[in-house]
């Protein structure tokens, strides 16, 4: 128990706190899987992947290399804004321009010496499995579901029965103002992130007739100017969301509009907010999620304490809104994951409806959110996206009626998504009965 | 369309200036005026122990601009707090820890300000440096910290009335608690936007009366595109009449009610348009046993209205004046001033903005009766229409935090309401099985607490100091786990716990010195180990 020696590895006057804990049991350390002596030398070979540099991603750095992780690569292909420097706390003004990753990785191995870090300026999906293979460790800290799903595919695919270490412990934190979740997926063991997609559904469209018709909020004027207005007129090439000059025209179009209709609140911060979808961020939060991402990252490498994901709890919700309240459960794993399951996924339709809104309904379903999809019947293609010769071939589709294009209910569909390159997602048709 | 003229100045002049840039994120959060108040703040960190958990907490509060912290810590920087604390390195190595600290800490944030202690120019002991420091707004201390210690910044708190936030973090636990100088009371909660809808449909005044039925008085002869563009609103006070007319002008209030009143709201919808059904009428099927709802008064602003403070009404802040004349307000009309929102709703625009602006004219009215009523209760004193209006707008969710008479800090050793926290947390521990509750985390405050002003105990000497408080600690299983695990820690701090306590504190002081959101009411422990936490009153 306490009394018990600690197996000091390099340094052990300077990893004093960290070794009495991690060499050592304590009341909760199940005796079957830890051994102490050989935990030092394991972490020191480990080698530890962090998705993104931004907010949670500086503290993930930072809190790894400060639990005893040597080894460590981290993939961000964003560069360093001002309205990062609020909490993003490894960058400074003179960095503004940069590469997150590579400032990221020099300061954190600049303050803690004996620390590995390997920047890719890249995207995820630059990288092939035998780079994923490398690790044993995923950590996440990403603004964007769309990276976070195509990392979750990409390692449950990985897994083979053949292959040691194939399974891939994914930790995945996010933040939203005072919230925040932190969860570890052991990939085709645990519920993955596809199967807990319905927990973070999208917001809803705004209909375009509100936008082109009967606009009633700031919201309604400035995608308006955003969706409508800017293809009508093509102030400049491409829009640039980062450009200042870009949000101020829209910002100026949206200002007219709300005055047409008298509409009031369109501000140059709700126009910025909205058009990039700006979520808020502070320091704080980011530092509460990251830790418990890092911390569950510890536990797991070195076994000195039960972690989040197999076969307890693997999911943990935070608020800071209304005092401070965490529910930390079991998100059970669902047999009709696209993913990491083996059913289709029940999807209802209309049948009279066209292959069009079925198309369109995919991005916006809580439980599909796929924006570029290609479908698949059992014998036929319904729609592909590319190549262009097949899209202009199967476009007549969209505007046939699902029994026109002879589905029937309970019908297995196939899609596809360019977002998911290797994933096929299965979904079977339920028919909605006609409205009474 | 009404003619407006584009701006002559250089579109760009328009955009945010670089510390709105630089703040936008946390902007969105606090606004401009929760910016105001942290750049105005002063805290203190008494630091001691590894020290990792205070200064995460300060890095949390660097960085979104607090305006001035002061460091008093006396170690200086030992091999150990290089594995632990990132605002250290090896070049500091024998210096001053509050030195090294401060100097890592502002290189975050140009704007805000340090100071550190002791040092030979400045302050040697803590008395002196808390006598010549600018008043603090909180004071933050981490453990272990010796009695005297913590006996001095009590009187501290309790002469300016400062907060003060006592934190400890060891191995995978941790735990902090605030001792508020009184009650603390908060406008500005933030509620979640969907709680915040009041339509007032089963109390509408003349206006809103005049208005659905201007709309609605030829209701079955409008065309199809003026019936299906109708808003909600406007639908149920129709219906809602129609309701009144056949049940001897009682309004539908039961469950079952209301479920029969959906369906005639959900059948007067046309289907034999192209759509074949109306959107506005799902929006209003939808709403109704949300948005018909009798006035009620909700928990936070009954103890509010209920609560006495200490002080002469002279010296009270307007908070409890504008409370006061809210409290008039609800007995003379039996609801609260309305708070003027209407939720987005198919309509057309024109229509809409009519509502809009008919629920914000009540709102304001009803402002305008609360500010002259808060005027008659406290002659002389001027009070911030906008405050007041603030106030109204959000009266349905104002919270009171430590609520207790005179909330004095020397009861917050108070031994009596620990030992009754504990039994009844205990008690329901036994049956956690059944209620499928999660267990407490009491067990591990009591093993911290059982070291707050030593660097490190046994087991066996943690169960001993806890048995002195809860007799027969040192038998149950819990207590005895969390005791093991705590001195596992010997006193060090896990990087990782000290951070996720430094950044639960950090959101803390934030809603403290912002008065937006709402704080914990008091102790919030957490567990490492589980991956939660728990907030008790103790
Ligand atoms: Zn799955």
């Amino acid at each position: 128990m306490a009394s018990a020696e600690a197996y000091p590895g390099s340094e052990p006057a300077r990893w004093k706190y960290l070794d009495q804990i991690r060499t050592r049991a304590g009341p909760f350390t199940d005796p079957d899987t830890f051994y102490g002596s050989k935990v030092a030398s394991e972490m020191d070979r480990m080698n530890v992947l962090v998705i993104g540099a931004g907010g949670l991603g500086c503290e993930i750095l930072k809190n790894l290399a400060l639990s005893g992780f040597k080894n460590i690569h981290v993939i961000d292909m964003d560069t360093i804004d001002i309205s990062n420097l609020n909490r993003q706390f490894l960058f400074r003004q003179a960095d503004v321009g940069k590469y997150k990753a590579e400032v990221a990785a020099a300061f954190v191995m600049r303050r803690v010496k004996g620390v590995h870090i390997t920047a890719h300026n890249k995207m995820i999906q630059d990288f092939d499995e035998d780079f994923y293979m490398k690790f044993q460790l995923v950590v996440c800290g990403l603004d964007s579901i769309e990276a976070r799903r195509w990392i979750n595919a990409t390692l449950v695919n990985m897994v083979d029965e053949d292959i040691e270490d194939s399974v891939k412990p994914l930790i995945d934190g996010g933040t939203e103002g005072f919230k925040g979740q932190a969860r570890v997926i052991i990939p085709t063991i645990t519920s993955c992130i596809e199967c807990q997609l319905d927990m973070h559904a999208p917001r809803a469209a705004v209909p375009l007739c509100t936008l082109a018709s009967i606009p009633r909020q700031p919201e309604h004027c400035i995608e308006w100017a955003h969706v409508i207005a800017w293809d009508e007129e093509k102030p400049f090439p491409k829009l640039d969301k980062d450009d200042p000059e870009h949000i101020t025209w829209l910002y100026q179009k949206a200002l007219l509009r709300a005055r047409e209709f008298n509409i009031p609140g369109v501000t140059y911060s709700l126009t910025q907010g909205v058009v990039k979808n700006i979520i808020p961020a502070i320091a704080a939060t980011n530092s509460v999620i990251a830790a418990a991402c890092c911390n569950e990252a510890l536990k797991i490498s070195s076994s000195c304490a039960p972690a989040l994901g197999y076969p307890a709890d693997n999911y943990m919700m935070y608020s800071g809104n209304d005092s401070v309240y965490t529910y930390t459960f079991r998100h059970e794993k669902k047999d009709d994951c696209p993913v990491c399951g083996n059913l289709a996924r029940d999807l209802v339709v209309d049948p009279s409806g066209t292959l069009r809104d079925l198309v369109d309904s995919l991005a916006v379903r809580p439980e599909a959110q796929l924006k570029k999809p290609s479908l698949r019947a059992q014998n036929k293609t319904l729609y592909m996206q590319s190549p262009a010769s097949l899209e202009e071939q199967t476009r007549p589709n969209l505007d046939r009626t699902l029994v026109e294009l002879g589905l029937g209910d309970g019908d297995e569909v196939a899609v596809t998504d360019p977002a998911f390159a290797t994933v096929s997602f299965k979904f079977r048709l339920v028919f909605r009965k006609a409205a009474s | 369309m009404t003619e407006i003229v584009m701006s002559q100045t250089p579109p760009i002049l328009h955009g945010p200036s670089e510390k709105e840039k630089k703040y936008d994120r946390q902007l969105r959060l606090w606004a401009a005026s929760g910016q105001a108040a942290l750049e105005s703040a002063n805290l203190l960190l008494v630091n001691s122990g590894p020290g990792v958990v205070g200064i995460e907490t300060l890095k949390n509060l660097v960085l979104p601009g607090i305006g001035r912290f002061a460091i008093y810590d006396e170690a200086t920087v030992g091999d150990a707090d290089l594995g632990v604390n990132f605002f250290l390195d090896a070049d500091f190595l024998g210096k001053s820890r509050s030195k090294c600290l401060t100097e890592l800490l502002l290189e975050l944030n140009p704007e805000v300000h340090g100071a550190w202690y002791p040092s030979q120019e400045n302050a040697t002991s803590l008395d002196d440096m808390l006598a010549t420091s600018p008043v603090f707004t909180a004071i933050m201390y981490t453990f272990p910290i010796s009695p005297q210690r913590l006996s001095i910044l009590e009187a501290y708190g309790q002469q300016h009335k400062t907060p003060l936030v006592a934190i400890h973090s060891a191995g995978f636990y941790s735990y902090f608690r605030i001792h508020l100088p009184g009650a603390f009371p908060i406008v500005d909660t933030h509620p979640d936007e969907t709680a915040t809808t009041d339509l007032r449909l089963l109390s509408p005044w003349p206006e809103l009366v005049d208005f659905a039925k201007s709309m609605t008085q030829d209701i079955d002869s409008l065309d199809n595109f003026e019936h299906g563009h109708l808003p909600y609103v406007v639908i149920l006070l129709y219906y809602l009449e129609k309701w009144r007319e056949t049940h001897g002008g009682a309004n539908p209030i039961t469950y079952k009610e209301k479920t029969e009143f959906r369906s005639t709201v959900a059948a007067a919808a046309r289907t034999n348009n192209p759509e074949g059904g109306e959107e506005n009428f799902d929006e209003a099927v939808a709403a109704v046993l949300k948005t018909i709802v009798p006035p009620s008064l909700p928990s936070g602003l009954k103890e509010v209205f209920e609560y006495e403070p200490s002080e002469p009404i002279e010296e009270r802040s307007s908070f409890w004046i504008v409370a006061d004349a809210i409290k008039a307000f609800y007995a003379k009309h039996n609801c609260l001033p309305l708070r003027g929102n209407v939720p987005d709703m198919k309509a057309q625009s024109k229509v809409y903005i009519q509502l809009q602006n008919i629920y914000k004219a009540k709102a304001r009215l009803d402002a305008a009766e609360v500010l002259e009523t808060a005027q008659a209760i406290a002659p002389g004193r001027h009070f911030d229409p906008a405050e007041v209006e603030l106030f109204c707008k959000n009266a349905p969710f104002v919270k009171l935090i430590n609520a207790t008479k005179g909330g004095n800090i020397a009861s917050a050793s108070s031994v009596d309401r620990l030992q009754d926290v504990t039994a009844q947390e205990l008690a329901n521990d036994e049956s956690a099985e059944l209620t499928l509750m999660p267990l407490s985390l009491l067990p591990i405050y009591l093993a911290l607490r059982a070291t707050s002003h030593v660097a490190s105990a046994s087991a066996d000497e943690i169960l001993a100091e806890v048995a002195k408080i809860i007799p027969g600690a040192n038998e149950n299983e819990r207590i005895v786990q969390a005791a093991q695990e705590v001195a596992r820690a010997e006193g060090g701090e896990l990087h990782n716990v000290a951070a996720l306590t430094g950044g639960m504190v950090a959101q803390e002081m934030i809603k403290i010195i912002t008065k937006q959101y709402i704080p914990i009411d008091n102790t919030c422990i957490f567990d490492g180990i589980g991956s939660r936490c728990q907030v008790l009153r103790l």
